[in-house]
């Protein structure tokens, strides 16, 4: 496995809703497991959270959203993370959380989104998903 | 890519590349002396100021207001701002980059998160590494935001040309003020949310605190100020602003900027050195010869100190 404590991950709020409770609650629980947790805050850009991965050469993003504009903000970042050279699931992976429909986390499943994770979802999972998806990514392998 | 492409790529002014080699200096020790050596030829021409106090005072709300006037002026920005590892867990939440969002757009800023990793004195173990980087990037000024400090992290002296202590009111009697340690690094004081309660209190304690020393002041030719703020409302930022830039004029009108980068560069080789002996001396210590040795001080035949130096003689032969 690779070692927690050397894996950045950037826990983002895109888009213009406040509630950051369970944003808050995942960058614990990732901070709690021995990851290194960089939380940008609510009401953030595309632009902003692809320049925070760049920056901070994060290899994981998790981006929750309650706003219901999931099927907007989270094709931009992918799309921006590929325009700045990364690609997902080689270079970063990205997972989402919040309030999304079964056929629109689907469908960004198809997008590139490594993991769609509703409400309920107990922690342990989400932390396993991203000990599971970070020895995928390139800079992982080579090591 | 190599490392060596890696720091082409940073001298051309590639972010990616920038925000690699942090990683690599941070994760692994080897990749950071080879970095250093390809990095170190090219740095030198960045301003570093430091911000440090205590956890809460508005830190990292003060440096956003701080990377604005910087930019203003036309001034690339590199940002390293620490939080601490968790010694139980090893993880860590960084938080300090939330304040300052605004500028991660802005291609004239370069703002990194670091985690303490073990590290006690206020900064990561990687801080000077990941300065250079930033330098030799291309920033002008180079802001490092300590972790919440108490009395005794100060290594922040090793890394800044100007150290910034941000005080807020009431955390204490005037006594705190007269302790040793923190109190005795900064060459500006900052106090925050000046518009609480024991504002005024606490500029008399600090003053009283700074005129006790008058004698120092008067033979060193600066004589730190204290700048009330308040980050949100914008109060007093410009004068910090202008007061980090007068004891830059200061330092290097006197000649105390070479100093003072000369005392850093023997505190840094000092540094490096100590941490490698003390790794060839546990290494030496493990080895299965050492068992004498041990046993040796264990029954009485030897005193600590003689085998101590029968060590230091074995291991820094080089």
């Amino acid at each position: 496995m690779v070692e927690r404590s050397k894996v950045r991950v950037v826990i983002a709020k895109p888009g213009l809703d406040g509630h950051d409770r369970g944003a808050k609650v995942v960058a614990r629980a990732l901070k709690e497991a021995g990851y290194e947790v960089i939380y940008t805050g609510i009401r953030q850009t595309p632009e902003q959270i692809v320049e925070t991965v760049i920056q901070e050469d994060a290899p994981v993003l998790g981006v929750s959203i309650l706003s219901g504009a999931h099927m907007v903000l989270i094709p931009k970042i992918l799309k921006l993370l590929e325009e700045r050279g990364l690609k997902i699931n080689e270079d970063v992976v990205v997972f989402a959380g919040g309030i999304i429909p079964p056929d629109d986390a689907e469908e960004l499943k198809k997008m590139g989104v490594a993991e769609v994770f509703g409400p309920g979802t107990p922690l342990k999972k989400t932390i396993e998903f991203v000990d599971r998806a970070v020895e995928n990514l390139k800079r992982f392998k080579e090591a | 890519m190599s490392l060596e492409e890696l720091v082409e790529a940073l001298l051309r002014g590639d972010k990616k590349a920038a925000a690699r080699l942090i990683t690599l200096a941070e994760n692994d020790e080897e990749k950071a002396k080879e970095i250093a050596r390809l990095v170190h030829p090219h740095t030198g021409k960045a301003y570093v100021v430091g911000i440090t106090g205590p956890p809460g005072a508005g830190k990292s709300t003060l440096l956003d207001k701080l990377i604005k006037l910087a930019r203003d002026e036309g001034k690339t920005v590199g940002v390293i701002a620490i939080d601490p590892t968790s010694p139980f867990t090893g993880g860590a939440l960084l938080g300090d980059r939330l304040r300052m969002q605004r500028h991660s757009t802005d291609p004239g800023v370069f703002i990194r998160s670091m985690a303490t990793r073990g590290s006690l004195g206020g900064l990561a173990k990687a801080t000077n590494d990941a300065v250079r980087i930033l330098d030799a990037y291309g920033c002008d000024v180079i802001f490092v935001e300590t972790v919440g400090v108490g009395q005794t992290e100060v290594d922040i002296v090793k890394t800044a040309d100007t150290v910034v202590l941000v005080n807020v009111p009431g955390l204490g009697d005037e006594v705190q003020a007269l302790k040793a340690g923190l109190m005795e690094i900064a060459d500006i004081f900052a106090i925050n949310k000046a518009d609480r309660e024991g504002t005024e209190m606490l500029y008399l304690e600090l003053k009283m605190a700074i005129e006790f020393e008058r004698d120092k002041w008067r033979k060193l030719g600066w004589e730190p100020p204290i700048v009330e703020t308040v980050a949100f409302t914008l109060k007093g930022v410009r004068p910090l602003w202008e007061a980090i830039k007068r004891h830059r004029e200061f330092l290097e009108r006197s000649g105390k900027l070479a100093e003072r980068r000369k005392e850093r560069a023997r505190e840094e080789i000092k540094t490096i050195v100590a941490g490698e002996v003390a790794r060839k001396v546990e290494e030496r210590l493990r080895e299965k010869n050492a068992e004498e040795l041990i046993n040796a001080v264990v029954e009485r035949r030897l005193d600590p100190y003689s085998a101590a130096e029968r060590v230091m003689g074995e291991t820094l032969k080089i």
